[in-house]
């Protein structure tokens, strides 16, 4: 019950900002309902559209982040999918990619920090190593 | 008779895999991997250059739908996704890349066809 979805959707771009906060609201308040949490909503502005979509070339992109089960999904794309100013959406389920990138992250923070740590125990090495070859040499 | 003809061919033909009608041209087997170039685009000797995969060297592990600018470079202005060959992508980023266009297009972040097509 712990998987992370981003719900972006477009909402027509004649709407009054407190309709779009009803909107929003309204589908946050399905959430708990469902058990889970909304984790952030972003409101990302009015864009261009690359195409047409329901006959507007502009719209107001919308970014919400929950964390629930696939039930709870189901009920906001439902809800999406009926509300009249919503022209599109998009889930994306992001727990399994957010779990890849920390672990990436953890590795290559691991890595910096072995290669950041011996400062003094590197030059002495480094520094016998090229007392022997001018030596030898 | 047929063992005689046989048999030479076989000296002559045998490191190269197998009896080949149109005589021994020298043909290293296999799709180009070596020179590129004769076949391909008619008169390069060699490979381009050495094109790397943008995201091995900057590390961007990262290929989110939204940065629209970032998938962008790897579309044409027909909206077309551009090839491996050309862009020089490694293979599971190209992957990433075309799922990450592909939403992107689903969300109108990016054309499925431009003006030119």
């Amino acid at each position: 019950m712990n998987r992370t979805y981003e719900l972006m959707f477009i909402v027509r771009p004649d709407m009054t900002d407190e309709d779009l906060e009803k909107l929003i609201s309204n589908l946050q308040a399905v959430v708990p309902t469902a058990g889970g949490t909304v984790k952030s909503v972003e409101k990302m502005g009015k864009r261009r559209l690359a195409y047409t979509v329901r006959r507007f070339h502009e719209g107001i992109y919308v970014l919400l982040v929950v964390e629930g089960g696939g039930a709870m999904i189901h009920e906001l794309e439902r809800r999406l999918r009926v509300s009249e100013p919503v022209i599109k959406f998009l889930t994306v389920r992001v727990d399994e990619e957010q779990k890849r990138l920390e672990k990436i992250k953890k590795i290559r923070d691991a890595r910096k920090k072995v290669s950041a740590q011996p400062v003094t125990p590197a030059e002495g090495e480094v520094a016998a190593p090229a007392a022997e070859t001018t030596a030898t040499a | 008779m047929a063992d005689e003809t046989k048999a030479p061919e076989q000296t002559s033909s045998g490191p190269r895999g197998g009896d080949r009608p149109g005589g021994d041209r020298p043909r290293s087997g296999g799709p180009g991997r070596g020179p590129g170039g004769p076949g391909r685009e008619g008169g390069r000797k060699f490979f381009r250059r050495k094109k790397v995969c943008k995201f091995c060297v900057e590390r961007i592990e990262d290929i989110n739908y939204k940065d629209y600018r970032l998938l962008g470079q790897f579309v044409a202005e027909s909206g077309k996704i551009v090839p491996r060959r050309l862009t020089g992508v490694c293979a599971p980023h190209q992957h990433r890349l075309s799922t990450a266009i592909k939403q992107a297009r689903n969300i109108a972040l990016l054309p499925f066809a431009g003006r030119a097509s």
